[in-house]
């Protein structure tokens, strides 16, 4: 047979590095009206926020709150400013949810469509399904994130206007470093989902219920968080994954507090390469009986 | 046979439920494990005696006064292993039990610590005479002789312990007092404390002399209050003083600079005979003294004297013991500049000394905790060297501090550390001057001091007087003079100093000077409330005549950012200090100079943050290597992978050896399984529910492993992913298809996955094969059982593959399409290929296929081909009216023998006779023969497993 060496014995035209290319299943989830909703939320919640902002009465109860009043404060102050708001009231929970969802739900819908049977035998090699299917997972996590912030500053710099980036603790700083100092939230952020993204993947490489892996990695994210509450855990706290999720607000000070941000990082990468390893050493060993 | 006691019950019984319990058992007893550990109470590591012991002290050395001490023994410590001690001194209104947690955290480090509450306060006994030499510096010495005679206290000489000094505020001026009188004290670290104590409250910052300062009545109240009346002090101050850090336990480590000042916490028996309510504990001298100033708001000589006399200023060249020497930027009360004359004197005799900043004081408290740490180790790791003898030289390099925001996780305030090799004192290593500017101004000095401008509010807790949020002035008050946006960032660290000129009708006007710090959105911040007073004298009435004046502004430690601007106020009042009761107006104008700032060019101390991104690094490596590692495994694994091919079944679509399949929970689904499927052949593989057909095209498909046995592909070794697989198209377990896209699209995306060119999916074919018309585009989650099974067996045939496994292909189809079906599959198997049906219908397979493997129990019963299989059996079965004379007559018969049969029929192997000649037989018997059938092979084999025993063989 006139083969190349890597395809012995397959059919004319097979190559397992070819399988499943990452545009294919880019099509198959962008085709979904979960992965549309989802990424449409981003677009709208900024502009519901924005909305809700011109309710705005005038007679604030300024209760404290501390960072999150100060920015809630600032938030109208200009586009750069109602972006991090944006973020602000979406990181601790929605974030978490559209992540869990794009990574907890793309194996386990998969087998409980039946369908990754005949992935599996077309064949696409498991390890290659699985890094595909993550990287995929993960390139719809950054759209989203994306999406949700340069919804909010495209929105908030029209009604708002360019302004420099303020909070209650650094000086003011030049829209040009505002930008940048945002772009660096948003990789922090990033890099914080990717221990829900790592939970997530794995449960659903575990499970063939879509619901159960992402309800379960939400679940298991707001029980780390409820936990990080409790101060009497002490040091213990350090190694929940939600400990450092809102490091990020040390990027608003002058000059940055990047300490918690560098423990934040590795924490959330020392879980995401855990949960991964787990689930491709699970997946490249199981039996698919979906 | 296997022994009962054989591995496989054993692991059969961890299988499944029972071991996940055990896993999840042993995970929660680690983790519950794990969590006692770090929640553990801390190991005490030394033991504490209290004890009261009696000291004579006074100008002769001979008043007793009792001392209630605590004695802090590190663990192990004994008279032959002796440790080095510490004398922890506690601040003004506390006791030995606000140091407690400081002393319990140096004990921990080896130490035996002393600590004491001192004369006045507490259950000690005496009165306060604000660490005079006579009477608290004595003290402390006879606690000195005390330390020595402990056995486990290590010594110098007999009588001269090792011993260091560590203190606050109070019990800083302490240390530097005891060190100076009494050269038995090894190193000292005084912290947050004064050099002159008449400066620090009868402040005056043109350089003027005590006499002349602006008496400091905010602070004097306060301690006055706390060292007053047994269990005095108001309320509401008590109430401020409980949230000072001193006393709070959860600030454990090495000494934290806390001002330990809180009025109200040094009640207590009073002294016996101490009658005047108006002193209280305070030596009558101090009380007089105090009382004078308080009344006329100016330092008489006599009271300077006094304070001078509890002062280190006059001593510090007797200062022979090294000493480290903390300040705090937050504090109003004892400055940075008291830290600096006291540095300058004891290095003026060549003592070692150190300086260090940090961000708390009597008004930021500890500080960020992160700062409080770097005061921690500073404070430790002087000690080590310089009482303990270990570790290297701390070196005389210059550390300070800056607030840099919040910490995101704790809620509170993160501080930046900067070092520089040299002490720069308080002008700075370089300097920055700016131009303020303003017209002259009048302000108004108001009557009593009241209204009066708020600069700092004592304990009103660091993050008030951190961000400078109390700062506040009074319209009419004031004078304001300021610069011009900066057009750079200044890192101000030191003394500013500005010019002004003041007249004044009565020729003198107390002035307060602040320099505050101003956004671009107009909002001022006074960096730690820090001001200015000054008592200028001799001036004109006419501010053009007047002379400028340089006003040294209190030492600060701030980044002033590009755009803002600097303000200079200089007001009249200020609730803090005792402003001249008459009302007057003066005129203010800035001088002929500008605002200069000292700066000075700090390093960012490396922080634990360093060493974490030396971790991230390391972990971001070792997953790449890892990864990498993994790749690599995994390529040298795939390239060793069997790939030659079977020459026995090099041209066979697919040989199955020996398979066998056992699943976790014991339960073997296919016990062994043995078959080929030929080119051109439709195999049917027969046998009823369960018989392991699913298990055997899932270890086909690669979707399951199996527990022994080969399958070889065109003499390719079959396991999960191999290659070969691509020359297999399947449907097993049902259709598969993502619910949101039509059945086109459907087969679009699956061939897609493939990765295999367009044109060799074949769609026309496979469309037609399905037969959907234009339910093709419709969504399939609309589709009806049979819709998806067709579009299934169409995915299964895109690309034309060699061998096609087909699991119940007609499930579902009505009978016109399954009519079909059967003429679709033997086209199919043409030009070299092959199909595979699995199927629990006979009628199907017989129909279908050319040839048949039968299964039951995971075992193949019968197999070959179809016609062989169905051909004529010798066996017949009669329905007869009378079974059992039948079987007698039939019996007598050469060769035909009756096979065991139930419900009334005669199943007979013939063995060669003709069927007419059996029948003959039995009617010559006279037994009426209903009905002869005559059976088949294939249906002998099936009904065999499916009419008799298809119980037991399990759901497979």
């Amino acid at each position: 047979m006139a083969q190349s060496s890597s395809t012995v014995g397959a059919a004319a035209g097979y190559r397992p590095s070819a399988t499943l290319p990452f545009a294919a299943e880019f099509r198959r989830q962008a085709s979904r009206r979960r992965t549309q909703l989802a990424l449409g939320f981003m677009v709208l919640l900024p502009l519901i926020v924005l909305v809700a902002f011109q309710f705005d009465s005038g007679n604030d109860d300024d209760g404290g709150g501390g960072e999150f009043s100060s920015l809630a404060d600032l938030a109208t102050s200009g586009g750069l400013n109602f972006t991090l708001f944006s973020l602000l009231v979406s990181a601790s929970f929605l974030l978490v949810v559209v992540v869990a969802l794009f990574c907890g739900d793309t194996v386990a819908s998969e087998a409980s469509w039946g369908s990754l049977r005949y992935l599996l035998a077309v064949p696409v090699p498991r390890a290659r399904l699985l890094a595909v299917k993550l990287l995929v997972a993960l390139a719809y996590s950054g759209l989203a994130l994306l999406l949700l912030a340069g919804t909010a500053l495209l929105a908030g710099t029209l009604r708002y206007g360019w302004e420099p980036l303020r909070s209650q603790v650094s000086a003011q700083l030049d829209p040009g470093e505002g930008l940048l100092r945002l772009a660096a939230v948003l990789g922090y952020l990033a890099v914080v989902l990717l221990a829900v993204a790592g939970l997530a993947f794995l449960l659903s490489v575990v499970t063939d219920a879509a619901l159960g892996a992402v309800g379960g990695a939400v679940l298991l994210w707001i029980l780390s968080s409820i936990l990080d509450q409790i101060t009497a855990l002490g040091g213990i706290r350090a190694f929940l994954p939600t400990h450092y999720a809102n490091a990020w607000l040390g990027l608003l000070s002058t000059p940055v507090q990047t300490d918690d941000l560098v423990r934040g990082c590795i924490s959330a990468i020392a879980y995401a390469t855990l949960f991964w390893s787990l689930a491709f050493w699970r997946f490249t060993r199981k039996d698919v009986t979906s | 046979m296997r022994s009962p006691l054989s591995a496989a019950p054993v692991r059969r019984a961890l299988a499944t439920r029972p071991r996940r319990i055990v896993a999840g058992s042993v995970a929660v007893v680690l983790l519950a494990a794990a969590v006692l550990w770090a929640a553990r109470p801390g190991e005490a590591g030394f033991r504490a005696e209290p004890a009261m012991i009696t000291v004579r002290s006074g100008p002769a050395g001979d008043e007793p006064v009792d001392l209630d001490t605590t004695f802090y023994l590190p663990d192990g410590a004994s008279a032959d292993r002796r440790v080095p001690a510490v004398l922890l001194a506690h601040g003004f209104g506390g006791t030995k039990e606000s140091v407690r947690s400081d002393a319990e955290e140096i004990a921990g480090q080896g130490y035996a610590v002393l600590a004491w509450t001192a004369r006045g306060f507490g259950r000690s006994g005496g009165q306060i005479h604000l660490d005079s030499p006579d009477h608290e510096v004595r003290d402390a010495q006879r606690l000195l002789d005390w330390l020595a005679a402990r056995p486990e206290v290590r010594t110098d000489a007999a009588g001269d312990p090792r011993v260091g000094v560590v203190g606050g505020s109070y019990g800083g001026g302490l240390a530097l007092l005891l060190a100076a009188q009494d050269q038995r004290v090894d190193a000292i670290v005084p912290m947050i404390t004064w050099n002159d104590l008449s400066r620090a409250f009868l402040p005056e910052s043109t350089g003027g002399p005590a006499t002349s300062g602006v008496f400091k009545k905010g602070w004097a109240g306060l301690f006055f209050g706390g060292g007053g009346n047994a269990g005095s002090g108001p309320a509401g101050l008590s109430g401020t003083s409980a949230a000072q850090p001193e006393g709070n336990p959860a600030s454990a480590g090495p000494p934290s600079p806390a001002p330990g000042a809180g009025p109200g916490t040094g009640s207590g028996r009073a002294p016996a005979g101490a009658a005047d309510p108006s002193c209280g504990r305070f030596a009558a001298d101090v009380c007089a003294a105090y009382l004078r100033i308080a009344t006329t708001g100016r330092g008489d000589q006599a009271a300077v004297d006094l304070l001078r006399r509890s002062s280190p200023a006059g001593v510090l060249d007797r200062i022979k013991a090294p000493t480290l020497l903390v300040q705090g930027e937050a504090d109003t009360l004892f400055p940075l500049a008291e830290a600096d004359a006291n540095a300058r004197g004891i290095a003026a005799a060549g003592t070692p000394v150190r300086v260090a900043w940090f961000t708390g004081g009597h008004d930021g408290g500890d500080g960020p905790r992160n700062d409080s740490d770097r005061v921690k180790y500073l404070t430790v790791q002087w000690l080590d060297h310089y009482v303990k003898g270990e570790g290297a030289a701390p070196g005389d390099d210059f550390t300070y501090s800056r607030i840099a925001g919040f910490d995101a996780l704790d809620r509170g305030l993160v501080a930046t550390g900067f070092r520089t090799t040299d002490y720069p004192g308080l002008a700075g290593d370089a300097r920055r001057e700016v131009a303020v500017t303003g017209p002259a101004q009048p302000v108004a000095n108001p009557p009593n001091g009241n209204p009066a401008a708020i600069s700092s509010v004592p304990f009103a807790g660091a993050l008030g007087s951190l961000l400078g949020g109390v700062a506040g002035d009074v319209p009419g008050q004031h004078a304001r003079f300021e610069s011009a946006p900066l057009d750079e960032a200044v890192d101000v660290a030191g003394s500013p100093t500005v010019t002004l000129r003041a007249a004044s009708a009565s020729g003198e006007a107390v002035l307060f000077v602040k320099l505050y710090d101003v956004d671009p959105q107009g909002a001022a911040t006074l960096p730690n409330g820090l001001v200015a007073p000054v008592r200028l004298t001799g001036l004109p009435a006419d501010v053009g005549a007047a002379k400028p004046v340089t006003v040294t502004l209190p030492a600060i430690v701030r980044r002033v950012e590009a755009g803002h601007r600097l303000r200079v106020v200089v007001a009249t009042s200020d609730q803090a200090y005792t402003t001249p009761v008459e009302p007057a107006v003066y005129t203010v104008a800035a001088g002929d100079g500008p605002l200069v700032l000292p700066t000075v060019a700090g390093e960012p101390i490396p922080t634990t943050a360093v060493v974490w991104r030396w971790v991230l690094a390391g972990l971001l490596a070792a997953i790449a290597v890892g990864l990498a590692a993994v790749v690599l495994v995994a390529r040298r694994r795939h390239r060793r992978q069997d790939s030659s091919v079977h020459p026995e079944y090099a041209g066979t679509p697919l040989a199955v050896r020996q398979l066998r399949k056992e699943y976790a929970d014991g339960f073997v689904a296919v016990s062994n399984v043995d078959f080929e499927v030929h080119p051109g052949q439709v195999v049917g593989l027969l046998g009823p529910n369960g018989a392991g057909k699913t298990t055997t095209l899932r270890v086909l498909m690669g979707l399951t492993q199996p527990t022994a046995g080969e399958i070889y592909v065109f003499g390719r070794r079959l396991v999960p992913g191999s290659p070969v697989l691509s020359r297999i198209g399947a449907l097993v377990e049902g259709p598969g298809f993502l619910p949101h896209l039509s059945g086109l699209d459907n087969l679009k995306a699956y061939w897609r996955a493939t990765g295999r060119p367009w044109a060799d999916a074949h769609f026309d074919e496979a469309l037609e094969i399905a037969g959907l018309g234009d339910s093709v585009h419709r969504k399939t989650r609309k589709y009806s059982h049979g819709m998806r099974q067709r579009l299934a067996i169409a995915q299964a045939m895109l690309g034309l593959p060699e061998l096609l496994v087909l699991d119940e292909p007609t499930d579902g189809l009505d009978p016109p399409q399954i009519a079909e079906m059967r003429r679709v599959l033997q086209r199919y198997a043409t030009d070299g290929r092959a199909v595979l049906v699995s199927s629990h219908l006979l009628a199907e397979v017989e129909q279908t296929c050319t040839h048949a493997v039968v299964v039951n129990k995971g075992r193949i019963v019968a197999s070959g081909p179809v016609e062989e299989i169905v051909g004529e059996s010798p066996s017949v079965l009669f329905d007869v009216t009378d079974p059992d004379a039948a079987r007698d007559v039939l019996g007598r018969l050469a060769g035909v023998t009756v096979l065991p049969d139930a419900e009334g029929q005669l199943v007979v192997d013939t063995n060669g006779t003709a069927r007419s000649e059996v029948v003959a037989e039995l009617v010559r018997a006279g037994i009426g023969v209903d009905r002869v059938v005559p059976r088949r092979r294939l249906e002998d084999a099936f009904l065999a497993l499916v009419g008799e025993n298809s119980r037991g063989s399990g759901d497979r």
